[in-house]
């Protein structure tokens, strides 16, 4: 068997490809002309984390010739230090291959797309330019909850998908067990679905699916063509915009860009254009030549990030170089959300939003990494919502219903008629064995079950509603311990529900540290105003006084730690020779405690706030 | 007067330099160093650096002597002060200490030596408190009559602890009969005139353990003791022991209480707590010691002495902070080549003239008056300098700080 065939999957019929044979033809020069449409085909690679897609890019790349066959090919499209680092895909990557077949040459073009629940974004966009799905499964694990996720993504794309089973060679493959949980999760539809996606003759029309930004030679674009030809010096329009560029360069992905002078429908490649933001490259833009315009394609949701954190600099001094390192690296990632934001405690910085923790993990590393930046990430927050009530303040907002980022922005409860927090639906696949505890977590996390199923004799699958914050801390984390791993969760947006929000104040001797208020709904307030009132007290050092640690609702303490008075003094001798060293010991102190922030009669040094604030270790 | 109500009060002080810097301008350098009394006298404190062993806990400046250096240390000694006087140009030494190392180590004779070159410049009262730290081996015990007939008035006891086993942990040298012995002896010498030096918080203490040694330490202490907490300092045997978890430290609350139960104890046998440290009854409270803390000058002779006055002699007008060179081999070329072995000298200002007279003063339960601040601030009172400080209300409504009429 090979690429481009539909196994019309029934039940009890589903194609297993076990093993590939292709032909090597290396091309250096390609003439892209003599591939029509019927030639070409975009596909993808999708799966679940570590299932084995990169590896898999690789051999494909290997035996088509693109790249040289030796034994150090290891996840060549996995560029990024941090994908290579933590051996996984962040971001989507393309190459053309060249396959012979039947006495015919073929020219597929293969999108590798990152596995991991936070990048899914990236997996959309990839398959809107394809035909087609090798949806990989590991022969030991099965399906998880990633190989779900990405066949509703290919399945409602109304892609082709090509179940392969990976790793049979492992000691506890089971290749027969993965099978009928294929038949049985995907009840794959009989009707044979390969798109004819482009007729050469239409006018020329392309989908922008990705983009990212060259120094030297400004804005690349990513682009599916589907209809017509596009070359070197062509004018195109981008229908968001309705901007005009002039192509300068444009060419194949072999995953390295090869220019050439044309590209044609079916083919995936890269131009430029003379755009200067990335902005101009709006993923899910169509673009078309100036003389004949066609209708926009419908494009997809924007990215909507799910997880914010706070990112400050570690002294405000660094503020700039940060500033400049979150400008080059956004660039290049057009799913972060960018907001200015500052803090009392931390000065000026930013909320960010991502996809995922994970996401956020890998900005954070990239920060670091390739920009040298370093930065305080404070507790990751999500955005709430208020239905307002008072005129007043729905005029001077803007609007009736408003979202809430920042708990300072948190409106009065008199003046709200109802607080609403983000919702997600969550899928958890899991073994059987662990479904008890599961289901006690997320009950602790104010899961509300929708939905139970076993997909075999061993394997339960669940859909829990929880609201979003419930889980962007360590829901998942939790959820692999106490599965021993085997647990897989997936998630999506679900609107937003009524909540009791209310907002939390920390009080130190009665005076409120307004940079450590917190939003949190009423059942987790204790929980959270104790952990933060210890944090607090192991941060701030003791003073002549007791300093009580308050965490309150309004006007109602709910929980409380105390700081002891400092008793001990050291009653050394003071003679001569030790006045001098008091001396300095005493004035040292008098600099330190100037650095600190006074709140009340409380000095509290600027770490105090940073490890309240900061995110915990894992 | 201004003073604390608590002991202890080291945080406290650091509020101070706030309101300080605004209040205090610095052209009254000259006015404020010049007033007559203070330049006039000083007292004078010698540091004998040799000891035979070192102390687990002891981070002052000594040394353990490979060869016998005692005369040619004496004879530097009386260099330096000779020096020293000259340069202050005081005409009276109102007390004189020998701290050290082991004073006791020394030689009578080089107490005498140094006492009469001080006569031959200044004048030294007959009744001038001179005191020398003692250990309390046999050797030292023998040596006291000595010492007392070279003019050594008041000794001061360092007995640490009354458990052996304690003794044996910090490394002493001797053990608490020894100690009893010497009390004794320097009693007799001088009655009414003996400190005895106690630490509390070593290793292993408790409140039980601290009990009885104070009832033994009553029955034989004279009218001065001074009671020390016993501080790590880093580079010490002791420092590494406890950071290796071989000692253990006792916690807060149990030092706090050993603290505050010695307090009640002494008051209790007619113990009055002049100073943070130091408790004293019929009227033996330390001239040489409290002189420090009224801000009055003093020389410093020796390695590693420290001294604090205007040196009239060079036509400077101001008070310096003065630290003579630490090594006693350098230090002894220094002498034999420049009459001193002064290593630093830092000019104070005005300001830092009134840290030290504050942090000083509020050691002492006299506080300061402002009599005393008048000395050294005409210009300001104690009511304008602080009064209007934030810092300062805080403390005075919290009750930790007095400021009245006296």
């Amino acid at each position: 068997s090979g690429p481009g065939r539909n196994p019309s999957p029934k039940k009890g019929n589903v194609e297993i490809i076990q093993g590939f044979r292709w032909s090597s033809s290396l091309k250096d020069t390609v003439d892209l002309s003599k591939f029509p449409a019927d030639r070409i085909r975009n596909f993808c690679i999708v799966a679940h984390i570590d299932h084995g897609k990169s590896t898999l890019a690789d051999r494909l790349l290997e035996m088509t010739g693109a790249i040289a066959k030796t034994g150090k090919n290891k996840q060549v499209l996995d560029k990024l230090q941090v994908e290579r680092e933590r051996g996984i895909t962040v971001k989507a990557q393309t190459a053309s291959l060249f396959y012979d077949y039947g006495g015919e040459q073929y020219l597929l073009n293969l999108i590798d797309t990152p596995g991991h629940v936070d990048f899914s974004y990236e997996v959309s966009r990839s398959l809107s330019a394809c035909q087609g799905v090798l949806l990989i499964v590991d022969a030991n694990q099965g399906i998880q909850a990633q190989t779900v996720a990405n066949f509703y993504l290919a399945f409602e794309a109304q892609l082709s998908i090509i179940p392969v089973i990976n790793k049979i060679d492992l000691k506890n493959a089971d290749p027969s067990r993965v099978e009928s949980q294929i038949e049985k999760v995907f009840d794959i539809p009989s009707e044979e679905c390969i798109r004819d996606a482009c007729i050469v003759h239409e006018p020329f029309k392309a989908l922008v699916f990705d983009s990212n930004f060259d120094h030297y030679r400004g804005v690349v674009a990513n682009i599916a063509v589907l209809g017509g030809r596009v070359k070197k010096g062509d004018k195109i329009v981008s229908a968001h915009l309705r901007k005009t560029y002039e192509v300068n360069e444009l060419g194949l992905l072999r995953p390295d860009e090869l220019p050439t002078q044309k590209l044609f429908a079916g083919q995936v490649g890269y131009i430029i254009a003379g755009m200067k933001e990335v902005k101009e490259a709006q993923i899910g833009d169509t673009l078309f030549l100036q003389e004949r315009p066609v209708d926009a394609l419908p494009g997809f949701k924007p990215a909507k990030p799910m997880v914010f954190a706070g990112m400050y600099p570690m002294d405000q001094s660094e503020y700039p170089g940060l500033r400049s390192a979150i400008e080059r690296l956004t660039l290049n990632d057009s799913s972060v959300m960018v907001q200015r934001d500052s803090s009392l405690a931390l000065g000026a910085g930013w909320r960010l939003g991502f996809l995922g923790l994970l996401h956020m993990e890998v900005f954070n590393q990239r920060l670091e990494q390739e920009y040298n930046a370093s930065v305080i990430v404070t507790a990751p927050t999500v955005p709430y919502k208020a239905v307002l009530s008072s005129a007043k303040l729905i005029k001077e907002r803007g609007s009736e219903e408003i979202i809430i980022v920042n708990p300072a922005q948190f409106p009065d409860r008199s003046a709200v008629s109802e607080y609403l927090e983000p919702m997600v639906l969550g899928t958890i696949l899991a073994p059987d064995a662990h479904t008890g505890k599961i289901m006690n977590l997320c009950l602790n996390r104010r899961g509300v079950q929708k939905n139970m199923v076993y997909i075999d004799d061993q394997r339960v699958m669940m859909k829990y509603l929880f609201p979003l914050n419930e889980i962007v801390v360590d829901f998942y984390d939790l959820l692999k311990s106490l599965s021993s791993g085997y647990a897989s969760f997936d998630y999506e947006s679900a609107g937003y529900q009524a909540a009791d929000l209310i907002k939390m104040d920390l009080l130190l001797n009665g005076h409120p540290v307004e940079e450590l208020t917190t939003i949190v709904h009423r059942e987790r307030a204790y929980t959270m105003g104790k952990a933060m009132c210890e944090r607090l007290k192991d941060s701030i050092p003791r003073q002549m006084f007791e300093i009580a640690v308050q965490a309150a609702i309004g006007s109602k303490v709910i929980a409380r730690e105390t700081i002891k008075a400092y008793r001990k003094n050291v009653l050394a001798k003071c003679y001569g020779g030790d006045i001098t060293r008091k001396m300095k010991l005493l004035k040292k102190q008098a600099e330190g405690k100037k650095k600190m922030r006074r709140i009340g009669n409380v000095d509290v040094p600027k770490d105090a706030f940073i490890n309240v604030l900061k995110r915990k270790d894992k | 007067m201004i003073r604390s109500t608590c002991f202890p009060l080291r945080c406290v002080l650091f509020r101070f330099f706030r309101s300080f810097s605004r209040e205090v301008r610095t052209d009254h350098v000259r006015e404020c160093a010049s007033k007559p009394d203070l330049t006039r006298e000083a007292s004078l404190y010698v540091h004998w650096p040799y000891c035979l062993r070192r102390c687990s806990y002891c981070n002052f400046n000594k040394y353990i002597p490979r060869e016998n250096k005692d005369s040619i240390m004496t004879e530097c000694l009386q260099r330096e002060t000779e020096t020293l006087l000259h340069l202050s140009q005081v005409s009276c030494i109102t007390s004189v200490f020998f701290g050290g190392g082991s004073p006791s180590l020394a030689d009578p004779s080089t107490i005498a030596a140094v006492l009469e070159t001080v006569s031959k410049q200044a004048s030294l009262s007959d009744q001038a408190e001179v005191t020398l730290e003692v250990n309390p081996t046999p050797a030292g015990r023998m040596k006291l009559e000595g010492f007392h007939l070279a003019g050594v008035n008041r000794f001061s006891v360092g007995v640490q602890s009354l458990q052996d086993e304690d003794l044996r942990s910090l490394g002493r040298d001797h053990n608490s009969q020894e100690a009893l012995q010497t009390i004794e002896e320097a009693r007799r010498l001088c009655p009414g005139r003996v400190s005895v030096d106690v630490m509390f918080g070593l290793p292993k203490q408790t409140a039980a353990s601290w009990e009885d040694q104070l009832s033994k330490l009553f029955t034989v202490c004279d009218d001065h003791v001074s009671l020390y907490q016993l501080t790590l300092e880093r580079g010490t045997q002791l420092f590494k022991q406890v950071q290796s978890g071989e000692v253990s430290m006792p916690a807060e609350e149990v030092t706090a209480e050993i603290y505050q139960h010695a307090r009640e104890t002494l008051h209790q046998h007619g113990f009055v707590q002049y100073e943070v440290s130091n408790f004293a009854r019929n009227n033996s409270e330390s001239d040489h010691n409290l002189s420090y803390w009224r801000g009055k000058q003093y020389i410093g002779v020796g390695p590693g002495a420290h001294g604090r006055f205007v040196p009239l002699g060079e036509g400077v007008v101001a008070r310096e902070a003065r630290t003579q060179t630490l090594e006693p081999d350098a230090w002894i070329r220094e002498v034999q080549q420049m009459g001193h072995g002064t290593r630093r000298r830092i000019l104070m200002s005005r300001l830092d003239l009134l840290e030290e007279v504050l942090v000083m003063g509020m050691r002492m339960a006299e506080g300061i008056s402002h009599k005393h601040w008048d000395v050294f601030c005409p210009q300001m009172g104690l009511r304008e300098v602080f009064s209007e400080s934030m810092c300062v209300q805080e403390l005075l409504q919290g009750g930790q700080l007095i400021l009245d009429d006296r």
